[in-house]
């Protein structure tokens, strides 16, 4: 739902939910081995729903590039 | 066939009972080599059946591809969750099981067009100066 909430804040922010039962080639793509499986611009992968200040440390890095 | 119950009915209508912005659902669906696709558009259909203020628009993939493109749908079933804007929330594939919980919580979500997130998560993101496209993978279970 973070994910979520953040495309909520941001007009640059968009996000996606894929069951990836349905889109198998996407699972093999991001190496989805555990779910849910977050991918921030190609790049940041994160496992496991994780608190909000976590998962907005990982969001720094695309900040910095 | 009914995809819910009414015990689930009744959670839903409960759930929604506080959207008062209005919210449609763009579902996305294609005829032909699509698992999921028609159960997807009567599960989105029975949910909005629950809420006054929720609405769906059903579009093909293929036929209406210059919406789907607007909407930067690139795969299906999917659903675009749209309040008095876009603001970029998208379900690929049937919303059951954890989407399902996803799917309402959005609608919740997009109505009130309030991210709810902490101060310091707001000042971060306003950094932001180009694109950013968030993927989350799940299952059903």
């Amino acid at each position: 739902m973070l994910a979520h909430q953040l495309a909520i804040e941001s007009d640059l922010i968009t996000a996606d939910m894929v069951e990836v039962t349905e889109f198998p080639h996407l699972g093999q793509k991001y190496e989805v081995m555990g779910v849910p499986r977050t991918v921030i611009d190609e790049t940041i992968h994160i496992e496991g729903a994780v608190p909000e200040p976590w998962l907005m440390k990982e969001f720094a890095k695309v900040l910095e590039k | 066939m009914a995809l819910l119950n009414e015990k689930i009915r009744k959670e839903v209508r409960a759930a929604l009972a506080d959207v008062k912005q209005p919210v449609t659902l763009k579902v996305f669906t294609q005829t032909f080599e699509c698992d999921y696709c028609k159960e997807t558009r009567e599960l989105v259909e029975e949910v909005a059946a629950q809420s006054p203020n929720v609405s769906v628009e059903v579009y093909d993939f293929i036929e209406d591809s210059k919406v789907a493109a607007s909407y930067a749908i690139d795969k299906v079933p999917a659903v675009a969750i749209v309040g008095k804007k876009d603001y970029g929330i998208r379900l690929y594939g049937i919303p059951a099981g954890y989407e399902f919980g996803a799917l309402i919580e959005d609608i919740k979500l997009v109505s009130a067009g309030d991210s709810a997130l902490l101060p310091e998560t707001r000042a971060m993101v306003a950094k932001l100066t180009k694109p950013i496209r968030i993927q989350v993978f799940s299952t059903p279970t």
